[in-house]
């Protein structure tokens, strides 16, 4: 029986593993805060391009810091816990890292928890409209169909 | 010494394929395909000299919809005034924005100039207040914007149909989808508690 060709097999892979390469994003946050976004059903969209996006993540801290933070609902900007304050900061330097035509199409997607009072999300909003971030996106999973 | 021709061993490329198989399948366990999905709004220009804008909408012309601490909803518009539940909503809304009677209580409807396309009569000066308590629940908020969401979806789909013949998912994106975004645009004005006071 002849051996099988396997020089092109690498090439094979390398192209896959290429693909793979393009489509990960690494800038995945380690979540602080527990955020159990609500779900929606035939009006929740999908995000088209990632670079556009930037995470505002609103919960109650995640177990390890009950203790010393309380449940509390708490805003988590990047990698670290953040004040209302902190948000207009935030969306300059998002900014700075953009395309300069990609600017105005910023888009904010507020990651909330369900059991988040208003008052905060309200603050955050007031603070995203004073940085002129006004595209927003309430973040939702599709709701998935019964039986 | 020996000067003749030397040849160049080949190098061995038998382990490239292994090497590729393992930063492959790191690359597909590190992957996150799941794409981010919401609801898209768009916030109000912030001017801090520029309050109470609402004040110079007719009444007939707006709908409140707030949202208390205990998650109930009260809506108010021309025909409407009570607590209602979240599944009535949606038509509440639909009538509202439409106002297929041309009920002298609900949004005006005029004729609107539309670029490109020409002039059309719609409610095109309603707007839907939306309020919320500093307490009032994330999920409850939310779903009033779901359902608020799909009234304006409902009505556009059944405007689309009446004029071009089909659903909105089925219009042209370029050239008849925005003819029917603008007859029917969203305007959900949320409100910050702040602006409103506390009162109940």
């Amino acid at each position: 029986m002849p051996e099988l060709n396997t020089s092109s097999l690498p090439d094979l892979i390398f192209t896959v593993l290429f693909f793979f390469m393009m489509v990960t994003s690494m800038r995945d946050v380690t979540p602080l805060v527990d955020v159990k976004t609500p779900t929606g059903g035939s009006e929740i969209e999908k995000l088209e391009r990632k670079s556009l996006v930037s995470h505002i993540y609103i919960g109650p801290p995640a177990k390890q810091f009950r203790a010393t933070m309380g449940s509390a609902p708490r805003i988590q900007l990047n990698e670290n816990f953040a004040e209302v304050g902190a948000i207009r900061e935030f969306v300059s330097t998002e900014r700075e890292s953009m395309f300069e035509k990609d600017k105005p199409l910023m888009k904010m997607s507020l990651k909330i928890d369900k059991s988040t009072h208003m008052g905060i999300v309200d603050d955050v909003k007031l603070e995203l409209r004073k940085a002129k971030a006004l595209n927003i996106v309430y973040s939702a999973a599709q709701e998935k169909p019964k039986n | 010494m020996g000067k003749g021709k030397r040849k160049v061993p080949g190098l061995n490329q038998s382990s490239t394929a292994d090497i590729s198989f393992i930063l492959l399948i790191f690359f597909l366990v590190t992957t996150s395909m799941d794409t981010d999905t919401g609801l898209s709004r768009r916030l109000p220009e912030w001017d801090p000299n520029v309050e109470e804008q609402e004040l110079t909408v007719k009444e007939r012309n707006v709908m409140t919809v707030k949202v208390n601490m205990n998650n109930e909803i009260l809506v108010k518009n021309g025909k409407i005034n009570r607590p209602i539940d979240i599944s009535e909503l949606k038509d509440i809304a639909k009538e509202f924005i439409a106002n297929p009677d041309d009920d002298p209580n609900l949004p005006v409807i005029e004729p609107y100039d539309i670029e490109g396309y020409g002039t059309v009569n719609t409610t095109i000066k309603h707007v839907i207040s939306l309020q919320a308590d500093r307490t009032t629940g994330y999920e409850i908020y939310f779903k009033v914007q779901h359902e608020l969401s799909k009234a304006y979806t409902e009505v556009r789909d059944a405007w689309a149909k009446r004029t071009f013949g089909k659903p909105l998912a089925e219009c042209d994106p370029k050239t008849e989808e925005p003819v029917v975004r603008a007859v029917y645009a969203s305007k959900i004005s949320e409100a910050n508690p702040k602006e409103f006071g506390t009162a109940q």
